[in-house]
């Protein structure tokens, strides 16, 4: 990894990701580097196409880095990542993909997250996704999360996507045992002329089963984005599905939301909020002293932490 | 020294302000009250710069500040506690009351500050300033940004709104207390006794103009003397 490299991969992960307890760097489509330890085992599957992780049960404690980063221009690179999470194991799982894209060739990233969480198992998944790079090629990701939970199982999930991403095509997709508990926290900052669509599906399986799922997005300049979300409760559960956007100027945010009770006992929510920064909330800061266009900076900053 | 001098404010053709002058002191604390409509909310935002006059003059220590906005006069050092506190998403009370002081105060400094609102401080600093807040507790938050920053002219619109007597008896010791320490002028909104109780001066307003500026016994007096009633006024 050269320094550039190093920069890329800050903008996904905060601290040294080899500093974790195990890690797998991919870099234009190849494994670089990679630690296991013995709770938590990496499997690179057959032609650099991805990796399993395995947690094995009652891990009490440990984290996994796998960060992606793309350099080339015209690299197309689809990953299939698939994790196991024993029983009873808690696990934090930090991974996410930067993009520098300095040529005309569009780069883009596919990455299939499989997550299998077996019973009490507990997951805090953390991705993040940025495109750095000043060439005229689009830097495009499409990140594709399944998530299947086993009895009493728990996860969050908490997704950040804050600039230079061109394109994305984001899909989400969980099925809940019973006694499960699914929490997503996504966050999409878009600006010129970008696009974000992002889609969830949660079934809502097991009784006492629950998810919330929150969207945060700010669409500036003419980029545009797009919610969709479809709940479905078959049993005893409870759902709560919030989407909230900011736009600015020629912004577009558009929000589809759907939910499916097909038990008496499924208690689901859905609220969805699109409009400009409150103009109360502009009053609030500069009356506290920031100029508006600081208080506009302060409330988006906020709204996307 | 704040002077507003023959301030008038229109809407939709009805004159919300009638040339209104009124020359507050500095370190007195003045309590404006007056029936629904009457202009007070109205006086309290053009001081701030939310809204502006459409003609007169606002005069803070001898400089003309009328064309000033929110932020030039926040820090030329007045502040204003919304009469319903504004809420934010991801931005906690701590976030709010860094901002409001300017500084990077810590945790303990924050919680100071909450204390003196009657707030039990480290269950609220890393709270959202959002609706899982009652409406008590947004009110003192929103006291607590202004008095954080210490403003030489504090304005408060109607602390009383939106919050159960319960909570509201509890802000009156807040109110005391700044009217004890404030070396700033205060300029609180009020329709209710207790607050105008602690009045150095009120200021009666009623149509858009200013009734009477007086002591509490003076304006009391004028609020609550007997009415003529119809059939006295019939009889004549």
């Amino acid at each position: 990894m050269n320094q550039e490299d190093k920069e890329l991969l800050s903008e996904i992960i905060e601290d040294d990701p080899t500093k974790a307890d195990s890690y797998n760097i991919r870099k234009n489509g190849k494994g670089i580097d990679r630690k296991v330890n013995p709770n938590i085992d990496i499997v690179p599957k057959e032609e650099n196409s991805g990796i399993d992780i395995y947690v094995k049960e009652d891990t009490l404690f440990g984290t996994v880095n796998i960060p992606v980063i793309i350099t080339e221009s015209g690299l197309k690179d689809v990953v299939y990542n698939d994790f196991h999470i024993g029983k009873n194991a808690n696990i934090i799982i930090v991974a996410g993909c930067g993009i520098t894209n300095n040529g005309h060739k569009d780069a883009r990233h596919d990455g299939i997250h499989r997550f299998y969480l077996e019973e009490g198992a507990r997951v805090k998944y953390i991705e993040r996704h940025c495109g750095l790079g000043v060439g005229e090629g689009k830097k495009v990701l499409n990140p594709v999360t399944e998530i299947h939970m086993k009895k009493g199982s728990y996860m969050v999930m908490d997704t950040t996507q804050t600039k230079g991403v061109d394109d994305t095509n984001r899909i989400t997709k969980a099925s809940l045992d019973s006694d499960t508990t699914l929490v997503i926290t996504e966050k999409i900052l878009t600006s010129n002329d970008q696009v974000a669509k992002t889609e969830f599906e949660v079934e809502l399986n097991g009784e006492n089963a629950s998810t919330h799922v929150t969207s945060r997005s700010v669409a500036t300049d003419d980029s545009y984005q797009e919610f969709t979300s479809n709940i479905i409760g078959n049993t005893k559960c409870y759902a709560h599905v919030e989407c909230d956007a900011i736009i600015k100027e020629n912004g577009k945010v558009k929000a589809v939301p759907e939910i499916y009770a097909k038990n008496i006992d499924a208690n689901l929510i859905h609220e969805a909020a699109i409009g400009k920064i409150a103009g109360e909330q502009l009053l609030k800061l500069m009356s506290l002293g920031l100029s508006e266009k600081e208080a506009e900076e302060v409330i988006i900053n906020g709204f996307l932490k | 020294m704040l002077e507003l001098k023959d301030i008038c404010f229109e809407r939709d053709n009805k004159k919300i302000l009638d040339h209104i002058n009124l020359v507050l002191d500095t370190s007195k604390f003045y309590v404006i009250t007056g029936p629904n409509g009457s202009g007070k909310s109205t006086l309290a935002k053009i001081i701030m710069g939310i809204e502006k006059p459409d003609s007169g003059k606002i005069i803070l220590n001898g400089e003309d500040i009328t064309d000033k906005t929110i932020d030039e006069r926040a820090k030329l050092g007045i502040g204003f506690a919304f009469q319903q506190p504004v809420q934010f998403k991801g931005i906690t009370v701590y976030d709010l009351l860094k901002l409001a002081t300017k500084k990077e105060i810590s945790k303990h400094e924050a919680c100071t500050i909450l204390s003196k609102v009657g707030l039990c401080a480290l269950e609220y600093v890393d709270r959202e300033v959002n609706k899982s807040l009652s409406g008590g507790e947004l009110k003192r938050i929103e006291i607590a940004s202004v008095m954080a920053r210490n403003p030489y002219i504090a304005i408060f619109d109607e602390p009383e709104a939106g919050i159960d007597l319960w909570s509201f008896q509890n802000l009156t010791e807040v109110f005391k207390e700044i009217q004890a320490s404030s070396s700033g002028t205060t300029i609180v909104i009020s329709h209710q006794e207790r607050i105008l109780n602690i009045a150095d001066e009120i200021i009666l307003m009623n149509s858009g103009t200013i009734q009477k500026v007086g002591e509490k016994e003076e304006i009391f007096d004028h609020i609550f003397k007997p009415k003529k009633c119809c059939k006295e006024v019939s009889a004549r």
